[in-house]
């Protein structure tokens, strides 16, 4: 008895009528595409030097509602953190990516934060974490899973805060993609790329944001390596 | 879902008298229409965005076995399970059956119209499992018990008064009539179902070969809580899903958005590749692609293979003058508008979907907005021709169109009769210069005036004016 998959291959098979001369081609061209890491066409519209890039990653990201700010430094980190909980009138509560990159900012400066280092659960109000990438083409952020990156810090709690090295802006999704490369040996389970807190225009038609991701997405540029 | 395209005619004329629908799909004219519009001017890469997207299709199509061995082995590799169904039935039956082995009780459901099309969502139900739509739009027609009007705005024809009074009916508590706390309330209500799922089902915008990662594409993020939360995952994928690599991929995405409702990027675009890795924090344990045939492999081919580039944007609905006046529920079936007038005949047959290929004017803006550049018109027309040969148009129509044809291949006999017609015609209206009322033309003149002939016909004309 042949299995659904036989059957499924042999009817694509059976349609697509390749002569053995062309079968042994077609194998050849598979293979030489799948190896191939020639770029497809790149709209010219993310690139530039670095402060191009940001400005137009800023703007970008700005028209789709995500709220930039940039600091100079590490240690600035926490004091923003802080007043953007105030402006909001948000708990000065936090869940925090367990990465140690974030430690530089020195968290104790902000004694009323109380923060948690773990994936986020259902009591959390804001998650905070590290963006791979910035993408200034369409203002998107790439996030890519790890141990000390969990998928789920800028989807559950209600406000997410990504930090987001200035110098990892770039201009396109494939080059956030070569980065991740170039730094890990690996591909992650999941790569997030995030344009904007969570939309919907699902009741008439009108945009509404945090349907079921964050209502607020706050990224924060930092200049310092 | 019991398709029910025979009715297209009834179900037109009842939505063009419906006034709210009327201005829900006035809305998608200012809104999604408009939207694509602009963001196709704003790129200036974007047709030539649209050439290779095409490109990258064909070359799929072309080689689709191969790809989906690349892929399946891939997903091995990364601690996946690939499983391949023939059919509506074998999909059905293997989700189910994967949702048992792990004793699933509740569900979490991304939008995913492969699902609508195998019927997953009363099969589930039928089989005990407690299934919740996480797509806002989509959980809005699962209240209503209601199939989506849209391929990517399922819930485009609910007011929200009827939004409102839904939610008031499954929820309790107070009547709510806000967007935003609409919006505030279905997320309460969603967040327990996310903890509480024990399976997360979703369909895929894209499957890589290269990698052997799944797309998923939302803008409310609830793929990626219904993947992200449960301890399995399962995505439902039709077989024509698959790209190259993830360079192509890209390429795709570029112009979904913008075709579907004028951004530039979905809020949401994810790749998954696998389950869980042991130190991962999160996500799930087991990851299954159900990759689906139901009738693509038979497209493969033939006229219709062009078909299968669809990326599943919805532009050519937001497009369709006829779509615009009947919205989709008209369609009576998983796919409206042109894509599918050429979608639901090839998977429910023919001779009950005939009335659909022919639910167009031909203006060709389908065609032209479509980012995959599918010939909808030229599909559409073949299935008219299938149609005929199949002895289902119209006694009446085919005696007409056979008139017609033996005249059109005696050009004399053509132009003395089209003359004499037109004088006629010409003489019989005088000077009112359009008929109200003409006989045997009832369906014209029903909604509107027949102009009258005026002078004589083009190719007296033409003759006239070559030899002066």
């Amino acid at each position: 008895m042949s299995t659904s998959r036989d059957v499924v291959l042999g009817r694509i098979r059976n349609g697509l009528q390749r002569t053995d001369m062309e079968e042994t081609l077609a194998v050849r061209r598979v293979g030489h595409t799948l190896a191939s890491a020639e770029p497809n066409l790149v709209p010219a519209r993310g690139s530039g030097d670095l402060e191009e890039r940001i400005a137009t990653f800023t703007g970008m990201a700005r028209a789709v509602l995500t709220d930039v700010r940039r600091i100079a430094a590490w240690h600035e980190l926490p004091a923003l953190v802080g007043q953007y909980l105030r402006e909001h009138n948000l708990p000065q509560k936090l869940v925090m990516a367990p990465d140690e990159a974030l430690d530089r900012a020195g968290w104790d400066s902000q004694p009323l934060l109380r923060i948690r280092r773990d994936t986020a659960a259902d009591a959390d109000t804001t998650g905070v974490t590290l963006a791979e990438a910035g993408v200034a083409e369409t203002g998107t952020l790439c996030l890519a899973s790890s141990d000390r990156r969990p998928t789920l810090l800028a989807f559950f709690p209600e406000t997410s805060i990504v930090v987001l090295p200035a110098a990892d802006v770039v201009a396109s999704y494939e080059e956030a993609l070569e980065r991740y490369s170039a730094r890990h040996d690996a591909p992650p389970r999941s790569i997030n790329f995030v344009t904007g807190p969570s939309r919907t225009g699902d009741i008439g038609q009108k945009l509404e944001l945090g349907a079921h991701g964050p209502r607020r997405l706050l990224v924060v540029l930092i200049d310092e390596a | 879902m019991q398709p029910s395209s025979l009715a297209f005619k009834d179900r037109a004329r009842a939505a063009m008298a419906d006034p709210q629908l009327q201005h829900s799909l006035d809305l998608l004219k200012h809104g999604w229409q408009a939207g694509r519009t602009r963001a196709a001017a704003a790129l200036p890469e974007f047709e030539a965005l649209r050439d290779e997207g095409r490109n990258i299709k064909d070359h799929v199509l072309g080689h689709l076995d191969l790809y989906l061995e690349a892929f399946e082995a891939r997903v091995v590799e990364a601690g996946g399970h690939v499983h391949w169904a023939r059919d509506a039935a074998e999909a059905r039956r293997i989700t189910l059956d994967i949702c048992r082995d792990v004793g699933a009780r509740s569900v979490t459901k991304s939008k995913s119209m492969i699902a609508e099309e195998i019927g997953l969502n009363e099969f589930l139900e039928v089989n005990g499992i407690d299934r919740v739509e996480t797509d806002l739009g989509e959980y809005i027609i699962q209240l209503a018990n209601e199939p989506p009007s849209h391929i990517i705005g399922p819930a485009i024809h609910k007011t929200i008064a009827e939004i409102s009074e839904l939610f008031q009916k499954n929820h309790g508590g107070e009547r709510i009539t806000e967007p935003a706390a609409l919006v505030a309330e279905a997320r309460r209500v969603m967040r327990q179902r996310y903890l509480d799922a024990d399976v997360g089902i979703t369909g895929a915008n894209f499957l890589v070969a290269e990698t052997g990662s799944i797309v998923t594409v939302t803008n409310e993020g609830n793929a990626e809580l219904t993947h992200g939360l449960p301890r399995t995952h399962i995505a439902i994928a039709s077989i024509e899903k698959i790209v190259p690599r993830l360079l192509d991929a890209f390429t795709l995405l570029r112009l979904l958005a913008r075709s579907a409702t004028g951004q530039d990027f979905s809020a949401y675009t994810t790749l998954l590749t696998g389950p869980k890795r042991p130190d991962d924090r999160d996500g799930p344990e087991n990851f299954h692609v159900v990759l689906v045939d139901n009738g693509r492999s038979a497209m493969l081919g033939t006229a219709l293979q062009e078909m299968l580039r669809c990326i599943r944007c919805g532009a050519c609905m937001n497009h369709c003058p006829v779509y615009l006046a009947t919205g989709g529920h008209a369609y009576g079936w998983v796919y409206p508008g042109p894509m599918g007038s050429v979608l639901t005949p090839g998977f429910i047959g023919i001779e009950k979907a005939h009335l659909l290929p022919n639910a167009s004017t031909f203006c060709g803006k389908c065609e032209e907005v479509c980012p995959v550049r599918i010939p909808l018109p030229k599909l559409m027309r073949h299935w008219r021709e299938v149609q005929f040969d199949q002895k289902l148009t119209p006694t009446t129509a085919r005696w007409g169109l056979g008139l017609w044809a033996a005249m059109a291949r005696r050009p004399a006999l053509y132009r003395f009769a089209t003359g004499t017609a037109i004088r006629l015609l010409g003489l019989w209206a005088g000077r009112r210069g359009a008929f109200a009322r003409l006989p045997l033309a009832g369906g014209w003149t029903g909604g509107r005036d027949l102009p009258a002939p005026q002078g004589r016909t083009f190719m007296a004309q033409w003759t006239r004016r070559k030899n002066r």
